[in-house]
């Protein structure tokens, strides 16, 4: 737990678990709503954004591939609802129709174009690079409080924080509408609160979640870390603000554990290389998840013997 | 331009034939198992399916490996994606059946931990010194290059065991599609016949990695059978037509993919269907974007016609400029607005109309006859001559309008 830790281990870990907090917050409402694969075709889209953006631009910054994921993200949305509504398609496959038709144009587009100069590709895009997120200018517990070293930060690491921030902000802040909507929409239209307005914002602020974490850790922990830890925190507790506690933490320990296991499981076991800290940290949640279906005190429906 | 036609025709190697032709059979497998994936409303169970392949890739490698083999033989990687595919989709099927989590997130769930995890043996693989040419992330994307005539043998054998096996299973998976309680009481196992829908779609998938690829073989089962639903309403034809659908794009991307490089053989197949699916969305006649928009039209004309002509029999003014224009196209009145001769008559055939429907509601006790009064229907297609002349006799002789 020195230097090294520090240098190497400490962005990484802390990246990991923002981006996973930042996903689990709007998870939390998506699972309840049964919009959880909305994270999964998000996640999908934002490789043809960027691309896109990247075409544009002619650079990897962080600002246009940022808005051009964005776009790509809002774009699905409004194309599954276009799909759904005008073909009377159910949603399931309108869903599967859009990212996928998004995703081969945005994987075509990236083997026709040149990328061969810059970091990117599709199994970056799967896979993340936290591993590589490190902090080189650090040279013991001590930078923290070394304004030099800390302007030395990777970049992701004060974005990602401040999406994380804003996921915290917005859920304390719409807290009320968010449930009421979620729960009864109905009730919530009666109340005159804008239900389709507080449905489509919610998919924005995940897209926007989506994004920056995957802008880090790469697609899979973004749907790993949207679904996983508020399911399991959904079967621990009936109270949605225990559940989103709940999630926070189920998020936390995956990204802290599964980035640990990731790092210095294989060496513990003999083996001199890491494996994949993202994949490992999907493999944690979904432990977690697994732990939570077998023994969670709130696992079954209700009326339904736990078990049964 | 020329190597395309010579891929299309199948002339641009025996390689790229053989890729070609069974690129078509797992798109018309992949269509046609897609379909009763479409109609039984899991669509996306699949997704979860072919990213739980992965883990299965990589713990066959390691097996082979472990067992002194060369790790890259196809069947052996496909055995093993088949079976991690299979515990994905008994634990979607198990977290939605004993806990309260719905499907949804029971399958993205499953999709990102598989996934996860078979990024993680990928990393393992990585490190080993065979592992290094093992090529297996192209099971992601899927990739024609290198594939040997035993994996293309595999690949067209393979999908048309699974076109054979939905032929045989159609009906009971028809039923179980539309009305499972149904189907069980007539003694039809429901839960088996859905679990053998899932396998024909895994045997998909499976087939589908390495030409595919495991993110994009979803498309191939969705899109097609989307596809096929806006161009009929029988699921015999939907699944023909889906099938046809499926072998179409696989056929054409596998071709156009084999004849210039950088052209992704998954990718193209997908957005060919996808192109498809596009077309019909807009141009299906019956269910299509583009036949809806004309029948609005059609609808919205027959109502301004009629009311203008109402509206002339009781010598109001007309001021909707659709309604003046339909009425001027028509020659029913003049461009100054006043009446024509035939506009006169037809709106004193429309005016008489509007009053046997009225006497008609009075006095007929039928409902389901006098229900079908929307406005727009002339007495004519309701009623029988004998009873018009009947609400006639209460109306009296006609009389001209705007005399």
């Amino acid at each position: 737990m020195g230097a090294d830790f520090v240098q190497f281990s400490l962005t990484p870990i802390l990246i990991g678990t923002l981006a996973a907090i930042a996903c689990a917050l709007p998870g939390n409402f998506l699972i309840l709503r049964r919009q959880a694969l909305i994270g999964d075709a998000i996640s999908h889209v934002v490789l043809p954004g960027i691309v896109v953006a990247f075409l544009v631009t002619g650079t990897v910054a962080a600002l246009p591939m940022l808005l051009g994921a964005g776009a790509a993200a809002l774009l699905a949305v409004v194309l599954i609802e276009a799909i759904r509504r005008l073909g009377r398609i159910e949603p399931g496959a309108a869903m599967g129709v859009v990212f996928t038709a998004l995703f081969a144009g945005g994987v075509l587009l990236l083997e026709q174009s040149d990328t061969s100069r810059v970091h990117l590709d599709v199994e970056h895009a799967l896979m993340g690079n936290l591993e590589t997120l490190i902090w080189l200018r650090a040279t013991g517990w001590d930078s923290l409080i070394d304004p030099v070293a800390l302007s030395h930060l990777p970049v992701e690491l004060p974005r990602i924080a401040v999406v994380a921030a804003l996921m915290a902000a917005l859920t304390v802040i719409f807290w009320r509408p968010l449930k009421l909507s979620t729960f009864d929409e109905g009730f919530a239209r009666a109340l005159g609160l804008p239900v389709s307005a507080i449905g489509l914002s919610l998919v924005i602020a995940a897209a926007v979640a989506a994004v920056a974490a995957f802008d880090a850790v790469g697609s899979i922990i973004v749907i790993a870390m949207f679904i996983c830890p508020p399911a399991a925190a959904r079967l621990m507790t009936n109270s949605l603000a225990v559940q989103v506690w709940w999630s926070v933490a189920f998020a936390t320990l995956s990204a802290v554990l599964g980035y640990v296991l990731a790092g210095y499981g294989p060496l513990w076991l003999g083996f001199d290389s890491a494996v994949s800290a993202a994949g490992m940290i999907a493999t944690v949640s979904g432990v977690i998840l697994g732990l939570a279906c077998l023994f969670g005190p709130h696992r079954a429906r209700v009326g339904v013997a736990a078990g049964g | 331009m020329e190597a395309v036609l010579a891929a299309l025709t199948l002339q641009a190697g025996y390689n790229a034939a053989l890729v070609t032709l069974g690129a078509a059979l797992l798109g018309f497998a992949a269509g046609t198992a897609g379909t009763f994936l479409f109609l039984r409303k899991r669509a996306l169970v699949s997704d979860a399916m072919a990213h739980a392949t992965l883990p299965g890739v990589g713990l066959a490698f390691l097996v082979m490996v472990a067992l002194g083999g060369e790790g890259r033989s196809l069947f052996g990687l496909l055995v093993g994606s088949a079976l991690s595919a299979l515990a994905g989709l008994l634990l979607v099927d198990g977290i939605t059946r004993r806990t309260r989590l719905a499907e949804d997130a029971a399958i993205g769930a499953v999709l990102s931990v598989f996934f996860g995890a078979g990024v993680v043996l990928l990393t393992i693989i990585q490190t080993l010194d065979r592992g290094r040419q093992a090529g297996l992330e192209s099971f992601l994307l899927g990739s024609t290059a290198g594939m040997l005539f035993e994996d293309a043998v595999l690949i067209a054998a393979g999908g048309a065991t699974v076109v054979a096996l939905i032929w045989l299973l159609r009906r009971p998976m028809t039923l179980v599609a539309f009305d499972p309680g149904y189907a069980a009481a007539t003694g039809v196992d429901t839960r088996r016949i859905d679990l053998a829908m899932m396998g024909l779609v895994m045997a998909v998938t499976v087939i589908g990695l390495k030409l595919v690829g495991l993110i994009l073989i979803v498309a191939l089962l969705i899109i097609p059978a989307v596809t096929a639903r806006f161009w009929t309403d029988r699921v015999e034809r939907v699944l023909w037509t889906a099938g046809g659908i499926g072998a179409a794009a696989g056929y054409t991307g596998a071709a156009l993919s084999a004849s210039a490089p950088s052209l992704p053989t998954g990718p193209i197949i997908v957005l060919l269907a996808a192109g498809l699916f596009t077309g019909s969305l807009l141009l299906s006649p019956g269910r299509g974007v583009l036949a809806a928009v004309l029948s609005r039209r059609r609808f919205q004309a027959r109502v301004h016609r009629r009311q203008g002509l109402l509206a002339l029999a009781r010598s109001e003014p007309i001021h909707d400029p659709l309604t003046l224009r339909l009425l001027r196209a028509e020659g029913l009145i003049r461009p100054d607005g006043v009446a024509t001769d035939k506009g006169r008559a037809q709106a004193a055939k429309i005016a008489r109309d509007e009053r046997r429907w009225d006497v008609a509601r009075e006095v007929h006790q039928d409902t389901a006859l006098t229900g079908r009064y929307d406005g727009l229907t002339p007495i004519e297609e309701v009623f029988t001559p004998d009873e018009i002349a009947g609400f006639d006799a209460r109306l009296g002789p006609p009389h001209p309008v705007g005399g």
